[in-house]
């Protein structure tokens, strides 16, 4: 029987109420009493030295409050970057500054250069258009390896060149792999690009600076998905504002896909440029800006080799990656490609050396950054298209050759430094066989013939490393923030729940799924509990959600403060019941002595606490609130397979999804309905990379793919229906509740598979065969690569 | 957006008149509008042709001609235009539900967007598109990219389609925007076919006459075989390149004929 309530039931989301009757509190929907509105000059062209600005004639234009240039940002400090790499020399990143309006140059298209703050929006359009900007353009460097080339343009005067920096993880198994990559039977060499994506999320981003003179209060509304992120870096990087002078408030969040963890150049001017016209500024994104100043996602170019021994054992993998940073480094632009994806190159598999090189590439393009998946899905997709075309190349089945080369034992440490703590990757390989129905492929590709077009099956496994992760070890490597998250259960008098978290919900449900777990502890209905989140004054130091983690770190924290909670709720009740407490037990919301009949209510020991009249005020203090932080103690690591099945239309390319499995292994599952629900958004995304997203620049630096006319957003009906499954778990050994994470998933699992099976497709016809097609697989290109 | 006045007449007249004097028709809006929040256009007045009922509706003349208002939706002739399946068909699937409920055929002949759906369709069909000052035969309004016969505030008042024997539109969709990256309109009359294809070349619709004199001939897609299309005038772009765009001309062409009715 499915549970109808806490841990493992499928509670309908709470939240979807307001997401769905339009009444939601987006920070657009914020308008406060006084407000003026800046609209943003951005650079259209994407190298240049800025001479000079010419505000004159837009002064004195109408509601026009004041101009503000990069020049009134000099002694404002630089747009942090939040992980320091150190290179394979041992030396630290190169790290521009990073201003907030330009100044002295511009660097990509889309740089904002004047910020005009005037009474309505259209004033400020208005005014903006008679700005004159005295600039001469310079040559853009736009391609990587043109960009690390000798006499390339240097994107920062200041920096030796264009190359941020030169990872080599781990620089010590360098030798080791190249000797073993010597020795072996067979290498199979991929050279492949991971597309540059632009994230998209329905809601654009938003800012609404206010300051109150009186108490030099600062508030920053803003479309984050971690206010206590975004307070540090603004507050103690850029603006020099003490965290108890400044209040950052994420209300309802339209999506964020990880382009709205970082820190943002409009955050700070909307913050800045409240206090110095002591008026609330308001900013809001146009799609078209999002565009050109959203954090773009992945960007690799990769050169991948897989060598094995003359029994088809993996025996090392070595890559050699170009990641794009764009302009700026961003706030986790440098960990990225580096410890969130070398670490994964082991992938689920017992290869004994890896390898990874890693040259970061600053180019005049928006600053690439953590896109879902964030660096997982750049190491599986190399990984698990290497090991494909390997099993052709060897004319072996690509499921057998995963198989036996499948981690089986743990925890399991990587020759990439990290430990695998739990998995079992043939039962969700098991799993994914017999949900996709391998054995009745040969029939529907034969029907598919019959029409004349051509079905192909892909599979591939995924490792990712979720719950971003020991404080002290991400500072080893360089994390400029610690990464513990916390929580606050508050439990007033008559038993009801508020729970402040650190974590953000953007789409992902906390607001249903936190209480469940609550829910379960005590024994008391969810609908008693509520989660709040997203506002520093209410909520404690926590580092918000992405890179899956909310459950699996600020969940671990919730859980903590509910026990001691619980602690002191059964000291209570131990006094209520003349009892000693060692005997009280919790039950379905009810104290009782073991081995007695005696009990007491859930709500008799809370309003006990908050009217402590018959209290043991001598041992306890009144009221019942406590707060924990938790750090886990590694990272968590959900595995599974996944399929897909494509029909193809040999004359056009034109690819039809046809089918899409996925056998995920999450640990334990508090609400299934919702991992469901993060899975299929995962693969919606994968399919989008896959099959359809690109973001393209010209070599002048213009952006290509600059609206929904040119940049292809995934469907309704480009996508099929999912089959998903996770029913098979191996819990997390470190965290309460033994969760892993499902956020990322779908993103990371999904486009190897797809990419797969396009190629099984098209290998399956009697024309040209084809090795590699870059992603978007989109009909031109597929078409392309046919003839 | 930049300020402008807006007025909303009821008849043809008023709205002549209001052009007239300097205004710019507004049909659906669906391009139009977005022309004008991007800031690419500033006309002083707007003169909705929303509220004229002589602007609106579907009817068969004595010739057996499907006639359309200027100011019919796209949603009203993929409902209403059941004498012409292809034609309804082609309405159809321009854009989505939003942009068929708003979205006008004389809106979409006007601004001729080198990529539209009813340019194939009324070229193929050898429509005449009448205005408030003459009627000019298709093979005469179409005169490249963005580019009409229409002269300076002249306005689409109706389109008569001939009905063609069999016909049919294939549409293949450009990824992102979804309107044709080729789309081919094929029309077989009793005194030969007429083939039109939207969405391929940079000068816009156009006739594929080698195409026509084959399927004239013979109507099989086989007709086409060994009939190809110049890739010279095509549309190179981030999702197609020359070569598959003519590729695509003949495959889709292939299609329509095979699947005309
Ligand atoms: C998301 C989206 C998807 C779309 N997909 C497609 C597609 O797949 N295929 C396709 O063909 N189109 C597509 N379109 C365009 C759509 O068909 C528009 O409706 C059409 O191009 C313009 O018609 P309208 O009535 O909206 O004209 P408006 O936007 O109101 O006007 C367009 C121009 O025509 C002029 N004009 C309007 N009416 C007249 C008239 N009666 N006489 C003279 N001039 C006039 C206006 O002054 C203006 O210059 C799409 C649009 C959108 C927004």
């Amino acid at each position: 029987m499915p549970k109808d309530s806490g841990i493992g039931a499928s509670s309908k989301r709470r939240e979807d109420v307001r997401f769905l009757t339009g009444t939601g509190n987006y920070t657009d929907d914020i308008n406060i009493y006084g407000q003026l509105h800046v609209h943003f000059l951005r650079a259209d062209v994407a190298h240049a030295v800025l001479n000079g600005v010419d505000t004159s004639a837009a002064e004195g234009m109408p509601g026009v409050q004041r101009i503000f240039t990069g020049a009134d940002f000099e002694a404002v400090g630089s747009i942090p970057c939040g992980w320091l790499i150190t290179d394979r020399h041992g030396d630290p990143m190169q790290e521009p500054r990073h201003p907030v309006l330009a100044h002295g140059k511009i660097r990509h298209v889309g740089e904002p250069i004047c910020a005009v703050v005037a009474d309505t929006l259209a004033q400020a359009r208005d005014a903006a258009e008679a700005i004159v900007l005295d600039y001469d353009a310079l040559p853009a460097v736009i391609d990587m390896k043109d960009a690390i080339g000798a006499d390339a343009p240097k994107v920062h005067d200041d920096l030796t060149g264009n190359l941020c920096y030169d990872w080599g993880f781990v620089e010590e198994n360098r030798q080791a792999v190249d000797d073993a990559i010597k020795g072996a039977a067979h290498v199979t060499t991929l050279e492949l690009v991971n597309n540059r994506l632009i994230a998209n999320p329905m809601e654009p981003r938003v800012a609404v600076g206010e300051y109150n003179r009186a108490d030099d209060f600062h508030t920053l509304h803003t479309t984050s998905q971690n206010p206590h992120v975004i307070r540090l870096l603004m507050g103690a990087f850029v603006l020099g504002i003490p965290e108890h002078k400044l209040r950052v408030v994420a209300p309802d969040v339209g999506g964020g896909f990880g382009t709205k963890i970082f820190h943002y150049q409009e955050e700070a001017f909307v913050t800045f440029a409240a206090k110095a016209l002591n008026r609330p500024v308001k900013w809001t994104s146009t799609r078209s800006e999002a565009f050109m100043s959203d954090a773009h996602g992945r960007d690799h170019v990769t050169k991948i080799e897989l060598a094995l021994d003359a029994e088809n054992n993996f025996v090392a993998v070595r890559t050699e990656t170009y990641a794009n940073m764009g302009a700026y480094l961003s706030t986790f632009a440098s960990c990225t490609p580096t410890w969130l994806h070398g670490t994964l190159m082991a992938g689920n598999y017992k290869t004994p050396h890896i390898y990874v090189n890693v040259k970061a590439v600053f180019t005049n393009t928006v600053p690439v950054d953590a896109y879902r998946g964030a660096g997982r899905p750049e190491a599986t997709f190399q990984l698990e298209r290497v090991i494909d075309m390997a099993a052709h190349e060897l004319g072996v089945d690509p499921i057998a050759l995963r198989r036996q080369n499948f981690i089986t034992e743990f925890p399991y440490a990587t020759p990439v430094a990290v430990e695998y703590d739990t998995g079992d990757y043939h039962a969700t390989m098991d799993k994914l066989i017999d949900i996709a129905d391998f054995a009745g492929f040969d029939a529907r590709r034969a029907e598919s013939e019959a029409k004349g077009k051509l079905r192909g099956l892909g599979v591939n496994c995924y490792i990712e490393a979720c719950g971003i992760a020991p404080s002290n070890l991400v500072g080893q490597l360089g994390a400029r923030a610690g990464l513990y998250d916390a929580a606050t259960v508050r439990v007033n008098a008559t038993g009801s729940i508020s729970v402040m978290v650190g974590a953000h919900s953007h789409g992902q449900g906390h607001e249903t799924s936190f209480p469940q777990v609550i829910s379960e502890m005590i024994g008391i209905p969810e609908d008693q509990i509520d989660i709040v989140h997203g506002d520093t004054s209410k909520i404690p130091f926590g580092m918000g959600t992405y890179g899956s983690r909310s459950l699996a770190v600020c969940g671990s924290a919730m859980v903590r403060a509910a026990e001691k909670v619980i602690n002191k709720a059964k000291k209570i009740a131990a006094h209520l019941m003349e009892a000693s407490e060692g005997d009280i037990e919790l039950k379905d919301g009810r104290f009782s002595v073991a081995g007695t009949d005696k009990s007491v209510a859930w709500g008799d020991v809370t309003l006990a606490a908050y009217v402590p009249h018959n209290y043991p005020l001598t041992d306890i203090e009144p009221g019942l609130e406590e707060t924990a932080f938790y750090d886990p103690a590694n990272f968590t690591y959900p595995s599974g397979a996944y399929s897909c099945e494509v029909e193809l239309d040999p004359e056009t390319g034109h690819v039809k999804i046809e089918r899409f499995c996925a056998a995920d292994d999450f640990g334990n599952i508090i609400n299934p309905m919702i991992v469901s629900g993060q899975v299929h958004g995962g693969i919606a995304q994968g399919i989008g990379q896959a099959m359809m997203e690109g973001c393209a620049y010209d070599s002048d630096g213009q952006l290509l793919s600059a609206s929904y006319m040119d940049y292809a957003m995934p469907r309704a009906g480009d996508v099929p229906f999912y089959t998903v499954d996770h029913s098979c778990q191996t819990p997390c050994t470190h965290n309460p509740l033994g969760v892993k994470g499902c956020g990322e998933a779908g993103a990371i699992g999904s486009p190897p598979s797809l990419v797969n099976a396009v190629l099984d497709a098209i290998n399956s016809g009697p024309g040209k065969k084809v090795a590699h097609i870059n992603m978007p697989l989109t009909p031109s290109r597929v078409w392309a690569a046919m003839q | 957006m930049y300020a402008f006045e807006i007025e909303r007449p009821t008849t043809l007249d008023a709205a002549k008149a209001a052009i007239a004097d300097g205004g710019q028709a507004l049909s659906g809006g669906q391009t139009l509008i977005p022309t004008l929040k991007a800031r690419l256009a500033d006309p002083e007045k707007l003169v909705s042709l929303h509220n004229i009922p002589e602007l609106k509706g579907i009817s068969t003349d004595g010739d057996g001609r499907i006639c359309i208002k200027g100011a019919t939706v796209h949603r009203a002739v993929a409902d209403g235009a059941s004498g012409y399946p292809a034609l309804a068909s082609l309405a159809a699937r321009i854009g989505d539900p939003a942009v068929r409920t708003r979205g006008t055929i004389g809106g979409s002949l006007a601004n001729n967007d080198p990529s539209a759906c009813y340019p194939a369709g009324v070229l193929a069909s050898g429509a005449v598109i009448v205005t408030d000052r003459r009627e000019i035969a298709a093979d005469d309004y179409f005169l490249g990219m963005f580019d009409t016969a229409l002269d300076e505030g002249e306005i689409i008042i109706e389109v008569k389609f001939p009905v063609p024997q069999v016909a049919c539109y294939e549409k293949f969709i450009q990824p992102a925007s979804r309107f044709p990256l080729v789309a081919v309109f094929v029309a077989k009359f009793a005194d030969g076919v007429r083939v039109a294809i939207t969405g391929a070349s940079g000068e816009g619709v156009f006739r594929w006459t080698a195409a026509e004199e084959a399927l004239s001939a013979n109507f099989t897609p086989e007709a086409l075989d060994g009939i190809a299309m110049d890739s010279s005038p095509m549309i190179a772009d981030l999702h197609g390149d020359k070569a598959y765009r003519a590729h695509l001309c003949s495959v889709m062409a292939k299609r329509a004929v095979k699947n005309a009715k």
